[in-house]
């Protein structure tokens, strides 16, 4: 059964149509286009197709395309403003905090959510607030640093 | 002419320097493309039928409800495979593994695959097959694997490398044996020998990435395949061989890749997807799910490891040997071999012997996972290593400093070293604040090293010249993880142009020679390599245009700081010509300005790490906690040194996960019971602390700037830095990997008792 859905995506006013039982990160890569978000493992576990759903961080893959009617929804393609990068995005950037990048705009909207939960949060904050999404290259030590310097960045601002 | 190699110890403008990578923007901003993100006019999704079976004969296929259920194109078996391998054993292997023929070797072997107008009329489909098997008896861990009872995968496999050859079918398909000197005259010298066993689970690279492609064939027998591989090249070849196709009407576009780790220097569901789209005649994208991934692509080897070492009470081996059984999944690998090669590596030994099996068994294929088969030999190695030094009351570092391997060593596995750094980095171990923090209760220090080869192979770029004067670098390896930037280093610093006029671009395979995939660390060893060359090639015709324009002896023109300059009293008036300025003027003077190479790049310079952690394990749960982990890491020339730090980093954090936790389950059915992130836990990032990388600079005399492979050594010291650690803060040997919560408990309480 196809069912049509009216959703706010980053800002703009977005139409689909989905399966009843197609998740938000399908109806997002294959009916909206936006294939910012990955799927990693669709379970849930690897965080690489989080999204923002009314503010609050989802893992997309266990979200109903469906749900998202009448809802807003945020994803990595609307992370910068313009061509204005977003500060966590430059400090990603800046410090390496990707390899092969497939993870970055799960990591980068997961991080956006911490920081706007906590402007300040300690090393072990920013960890735990980043354990939902899974990164195989890096070690997570660079990313964790490219948070805390954009925190600092954006505490400042 | 003959390219000069040599290392020159030139002073670096760019090398070194730490700029934005060029592919930076798009994976920030999600604009980036792997393998799942494309699409073309007309595509249909396949999909792959699995065994649920360990190890079966495939009776029947009955396919035909599937093909009449409406919207399905194509529906394919091993019948559309054709073998077209002459022979060729390996490649055969690679055509059984992509599609059962009479036989599953494992559950998860493909047996059928299908081809729709969308997900859910492809997996309607799949139902609708029938396959009609007869279950073998099967058989999963190693050491079961080796028994004469064992049930026997390939009735025609008769053990290569024994000698006599044994006329009875076994499941060891091979024997390897390296080494030097006599090992029992060197154990009769010895004051203490320790013999020890190690067992090390099956672990999967884990990237985040499944493997994703999208393939066309059209009826005149061209076709397209984009796909996230180490390499696309190679998967070229593969592909056209399998398939009956000439190389160059199969084009292969390299997607961006989510990480690779080896797992993806194999073909797996490429060849499906390339024939589905033959049968069908419309593209066809496979996207493997997660399990699939677990089940169905290529882990490494699960274990069975013997080593003795003998010492005399001043700390001298006398003698070292290693048995080293390695299961390679249904088909027969090297992956004993590397590891009978790479496990005494780092010491200088006057008797040494290694010797490896490999075995078969119903389990995947096994592939290349960064370094492959040399963490497990290091975990045994450096465990007994730590034991012996214990034994004669010596510190772990200076008994490891007074056997190191260095130049003029004659190594392991036969070749002579040159300049190495496991003696430095074992004394910037010694020397770091790390070795000298407190620990407290319940916690343990333990260090260890690692060896990598490091590979060069074929190897091609260009380098072509705007006519605004900026410079295009096409290069034919994968950028696994900031090779690009690297890479336009290299060419700014040949060319003497700033780092911001370059951009370098993945050739897809028409656009460029033939290049081995990015394996064995070579990506920026190799690539940066030929880039040098292409620059030179390039700044060769530069000098003539300059020439031309200038009107003097071609001679008289030097390239400096990335202009022409006459050179001589003669000359002395004429300003110099920037690059822009001569590529203005290339219409008039010749044409595009362009600089190639194509190498084999030899002489890719051995590599050394040694790691040092800090654990604190709870004696309650059996759980252990990274504390402090440091890496130590000669990486020749450090081109970008960030990435430098993150190969280091990330390597060290695969071999965390695999020390601790990560490992494949199989039940009695021999079936896999973990094949998600949720039970197959990786490493998450509050399980881990800052990772410290201490990166030394040993150039390697090979490359023109002195640079090795950086990507994989980092991997092969963890196991064995863990297990010294946890054994330290239980005084208990850990002999098996991972060093779970449930293995660390029962040792804990059977030393209870005791």
């Amino acid at each position: 059964m196809s069912i049509q859905v009216s959703t706010t995506i980053n800002g703009d006013r977005v139409d689909f149509i989905c399966e009843a039982d197609e998740s938000l990160l399908d109806a997002l890569r294959n009916r909206v286009g936006l294939t910012g978000a990955k799927e990693g493992c669709g379970t849930g576990d690897c965080g690489a197709c989080s999204v923002s759903l009314d503010g609050r961080i989802v893992c997309s893959c266990l979200v109903l395309g469906a749900e998202a009617e009448g809802r807003g929804i945020d994803t990595i393609e609307g992370m910068s403003d313009g061509a204005i990068l977003h500060p966590l995005q430059r400090k990603f950037l800046e410090h390496g905090a990707l390899q092969c990048g497939i993870c970055t705009p799960g990591f980068l909207m997961a991080a956006q959510a911490v920081l706007k939960k906590n402007p300040n949060p300690s090393e072990e904050e920013i960890r735990f607030g980043l354990a939902g999404n899974l990164c195989r290259c890096t070690g997570y030590d660079k990313i964790v640093r490219a948070v805390q310097d954009a925190a600092l960045e954006m505490r400042g601002a | 002419m003959p390219l000069d190699t040599a290392f020159t110890g030139q002073k670096f403008a760019s090398v070194g320097t730490r700029p934005i990578r060029p592919d930076g923007i798009d994976k920030v901003t999600g604009r980036a493309r792997y393998g799942a993100d494309t699409t073309a006019p007309g595509q249909l999704v396949g999909l792959i039928l699995r065994s649920p079976h360990a190890h079966a004969r495939i009776k029947k296929i009955d396919i035909s409800k599937a093909e009449k259920l409406p919207g399905v194109k194509a529906v394919l078996t091993s019948a559309d495979l054709p073998d077209l391998t002459e022979g060729d054993k390996s490649m055969f292997d690679v055509l059984e593994n992509c599609m059962a023929r009479t036989t599953v070797f494992y559950e998860g072997h493909a047996v059928a695959a299908v081809a729709a107008i969308d997900a859910k009329t492809a997996k309607q489909a799949l139902k609708l097959i029938k396959v009609d098997y007869e279950i073998l008896p099967h058989v999963t861990d190693v050491d079961e694997a080796m028994s004469p009872k064992a049930p026997v995968l390939h009735p025609k496999m008769f053990t290569i490398g024994m000698e006599p050859r044994p006329k009875k079918a076994s499941n060891i398909a091979k024997r390897t044996e390296y080494g030097h000197g006599d090992v029992e005259a060197g154990f009769a010298e010895a004051d203490h020998i320790i013999k020890e066993s190690f067992k090390t689970e099956q672990t999967h690279q884990g990237y985040i990435e499944p493997h994703a492609c999208l393939a066309t064939i059209g009826p005149d027998g061209q076709g397209e395949l984009w796909v996230c591989t180490q390499g696309h090249f190679v998967y070229r070849n593969t592909c056209a061989q399998l398939l009956g196709m000439d190389v160059a009407k199969l084009k292969v576009t390299a997607s961006e890749i989510g990480g690779g780790f080896g797992g993806k220097t194999h073909v797996w569901a490429e060849p499906v997807a390339l024939a589905l789209s033959r049968k069908a005649n419309r593209p066809v994208k496979i996207v493997m799910s997660r399990e699939e991934v677990f089940r169905a692509s290529g882990p490494t080897s699960s274990t069975s490891i013997d080593v003795k070492i003998g010492v005399k009470n001043d700390g001298t081996i006398t003698a070292a040997q290693a048995e080293l059984r390695y299961q390679g999944g249904p088909y027969l690998g090297m992956w004993a071999e590397l590891g009978a090669m790479t496990s005494f590596a780092c010491y200088d030994l006057k008797n040494v012997k290694s010797v490896g099996y490999e075995v078969l068994v119903n389990r995947p294929k096994v592939a290349a996972y960064r370094a492959p088969s040399a963490p497990m030999a290091a975990f045994a190695v450096e465990s007994v290593i730590d034991d012996l030094a214990r034994k004669i009351g010596m510190d772990p570092i200076a008994f490891r400093i007074k056997n190191a391997a260095k130049q003029g060593t004659k190594s392991s596995y036969g070749p002579v070293y040159g300049p190495i750094g496991i003696g430095p980095t074992l004394e910037a171990a010694q020397n770091h604040p790390h070795m000298k923090a407190p620990l407290g209760k319940n916690q343990g220090r333990g260090m260890a090293c690692g060896f990598w080869f490091n590979f060069g192979g074929q190897t091609c770029t260009d380098i072509n010249i705007g006519i605004d004067g900026t410079v295009s670098l096409t290069v034919g390896t994968i950028d696994v993880g900031g090779s690009r930037a690297a890479l336009s280093l290299v060419a700014a610093e040949e060319l003497g142009v700033p780092y911001s006029q370059i951009k370098c671009n993945i050739a897809d395979t028409g656009s460029l020679g033939h290049n081995d995939m990015t394996d064995g660390s070579r990506g920026t060893f190799s690539s940066s390599m030929a880039t040098v060359f292409a620059a030179r090639n390039a700044i060769k015709v530069l000098r003539d245009r300059a020439a031309q324009m200038m009107e003097i002896p071609v001679d008289d023109v030097v390239w400096e700081d990335g202009h022409a300059k006459a050179k001589g009293d003669s000359h002395g008036n004429l300003a110099p010509l920037s690059l822009k300025d001569i590529a203005a003027a290339a219409g008039n003077t010749g044409g595009p300005i362009a600089g190639h190479n194509e190498i084999v790049a030899d002489g890719a310079g051995v590599s050394f790490a040694t790691h040092i952690c800090d654990v604190e394990v709870d004696p309650e749960t059996g759980s252990t906690k990274v504390l402090r982990y440091t890496v130590i890491q000669d990486a020749g020339k450090a081109v970008h040194p960030t990435y430098v730090e993150g190969q280091y980093q990330g390597g060290a954090a695969q071999g965390i996960g695999w020390a601790l936790n990560e490992e494949y389950i199989y039940g009695k059915d021999g079936r896999l019971q973990n094949a998600g992130f949720l039970d197959y836990r990786m490493p998450v990032c509050s399980d881990l602390p800052f990772i410290d990388t201490v990166i030394l600079e040993i150039p390697n005399p090979n490359h023109p700037y002195g640079v090795r492979g950086v990507g994989e050594t980092s991997i092969v010291p963890p196991l064995g830095a863990i297990g010294n650690a946890v054994s330290n803060a239980i005084g208990i040997r850990m002999n098996h990997a991972p060093m779970s919560p449930p293995r660390i408990l029962k040792a804990i309480e059977g030393a209870k008792k005791h």
